[in-house]
């Protein structure tokens, strides 16, 4: 077995007096797909962006393989209208990229025949899909998504998750995914976490005494 | 031609404009007008300061703009109060200051017209260096952290996975409003500056295909405005500063007619 690209180590974030997540592990290695699932509140955004280095750990340890290439895709990109992005300038929003890679990110997802519209104009599924293209244009080890799926019709979500299947084999890359659909995580996933709201907040559960999180055994 | 006392205020407000131009754009992308109402009202606490300590007035409206922009930042971190509130504090608690401290002061003549308004026409060949030489300054640092701020702009947590810092592209781009507008306001003064920031980016908008051409175009519609707005002072004896920004609102509301009546005939 390849070494992790990614590793969190019983990692827990606390706000004031609440714990948001924690005692969470989690590894992604090199071509697996690893899902975080949980109900709305339950800390999944809060655990991948804490996993990213986004947000300070208030305890835990997260190690990323040396030299580790991260392709992030945020929950919700809301742009003001008053910036004027076009679809290919959005592509080099963190970098430079010559114009082929450009091209060959935008027809990994079906985008290449858009021409260069103003990302304002982009229906929903089609922005995602920029989002996404954006994420891989420097061939990541790792890509990152939160809920992908979200705000996007089911046709669109449909072709996000065969897209996301074929990238991961095309670049052979470790996938860490954020998903509100459990099955679908039981189904498709190498491995996932499996987070409850309010299991940290004192009494909320039955016992009330320190509580083991939901732990995610591997679907295989 | 340097003697010439209009000339002389033309080059100033061209220079200044080629900085307010790309300055604005990021005023109007981050909404950040109330911020550079902020920094431009602690002018006056800046001059106070200035006066006591006997400095030069645009360093001490510097420093103190610098400090303003230091404190929103702490504050903001400390996440207490909705931002707007947290700026109303400092702009109107640093007027306010400001306006006492002179008061100790009946000896000493500040010109509070000019502050508040600008005085491009007694713009000295010293204050042309530092504008020139110090808006290049400007332009270089805002090209070096260009690409981080705009990321930044789209969303800090991309920018951040990327390997950006978009705090100190943030904190960065704070220190530099500070100067431009420390610069600025000789020339349309504490109540204006703003104006000359945000109506030539708003302007520019419409125009525009992508962020880079937006803050040229942004820096054209300054240049028009400052040597419109000053032609029109000269011939018309009224108030350059005043002038520069009407002229500037003029160029917005002619834009956005010829755009209105463009689409409608579509």
């Amino acid at each position: 077995m390849s070494d992790p690209l990614l590793t969190a180590s019983d990692i827990g974030i606390r706000r004031g007096e609440r714990w948001i997540v924690r005692h969470v592990d989690l590894t992604v290695k090199r071509g697996d797909l690893v899902c975080v699932v949980g109900a709305n509140g339950a800390g999944k955004s809060t655990c991948v962006k804490a996993v990213l280095g986004l947000i300070e750990l208030t305890e835990g340890t997260v190690r990323h393989a040396p030299s580790l290439k991260i392709g992030y895709v945020p929950q919700r990109l809301t742009l003001g209208h008053t910036l004027p992005l076009t679809l290919r300038r959005l592509m080099t929003l963190t970098g430079r990229y010559p114009e082929n890679d450009v091209a060959a990110a935008l027809a990994a997802v079906g985008l290449e025949r858009l021409g260069n519209p103003l990302v304002t104009t982009l229906s929903g599924g089609e922005f995602q899909r920029l989002l996404l293209a954006r994420a891989l244009i420097h061939r990541p080890d790792l890509l990152v998504l939160d809920e992908p799926g979200q705000g996007v019709d089911l046709a669109g979500a449909e072709l996000l998750d065969e897209l996301i299947d074929e990238i991961r084999a095309d670049l052979g890359c470790g996938v860490l995914m954020i998903s509100h659909d459990i099955k679908e995580a039981v189904a498709r996933a190498d491995d996932f976490v499996v987070l409850v709201p309010h299991e940290h907040d004192p009494g909320y559960l039955a016992g009330g005494a320190d509580q083991q999180h939901s732990h995610g055994g591997s679907a295989h | 031609m340097l003697d010439d006392f209009l000339f002389r205020a033309l080059l100033a407000g061209i220079g200044l404009a080629l900085v307010t131009g790309p300055a604005g754009c990021f005023i109007v992308w981050r909404r950040l007008a109330y911020f550079g109402e902020t920094i431009a009202h602690s002018a006056l606490l800046g001059v106070a300061l200035a006066i006591i300590i006997d400095f030069n007035l645009t360093v001490g409206i510097f420093a103190t703009a610098c400090v303003i922009v230091l404190a929103m930042f702490y504050l903001e971190r400390r996440d207490t109060l909705p931002t707007d509130t947290l700026l109303g504090l400092l702009a109107h608690g640093g007027l306010a200051l400001g306006l006492v401290i002179l008061s100790f002061f009946p000896d000493m003549r500040v010109d509070l017209q000019a502050l508040l308004f600008g005085d491009i026409l007694a713009v000295s060949r010293a204050d042309l260096a530092v504008i020139w030489i110090g808006g290049a300054l400007a332009l270089g640092v805002l090209c070096l952290i260009w690409r981080a701020l705009l990321a930044a702009t789209v969303s800090p947590d991309l920018a951040r996975v990327a390997g950006m810092n978009p705090e100190r592209a943030r904190l960065i781009f704070g220190i530099f409003l500070a100067a431009v507008i420390a610069a600025a306001i000789k020339v349309v003064g504490v109540l204006l500056i703003v104006a000359l920031l945000v109506i030539p980016a708003a302007t520019a908008r419409r125009f525009a295909t992508s962020p880079e051409r937006m803050a040229v175009g942004a820096a054209a519609v300054g240049v028009v405005a400052v040597a419109g707005g000053l032609l029109a002072s000269a011939n018309f004896d009224t108030p350059s500063g005043p002038s520069i920004v009407v002229i500037a609102l003029a160029l917005f509301v002619v834009t956005r007619v010829r755009l209105v009546r463009g689409t409608e005939s579509r």
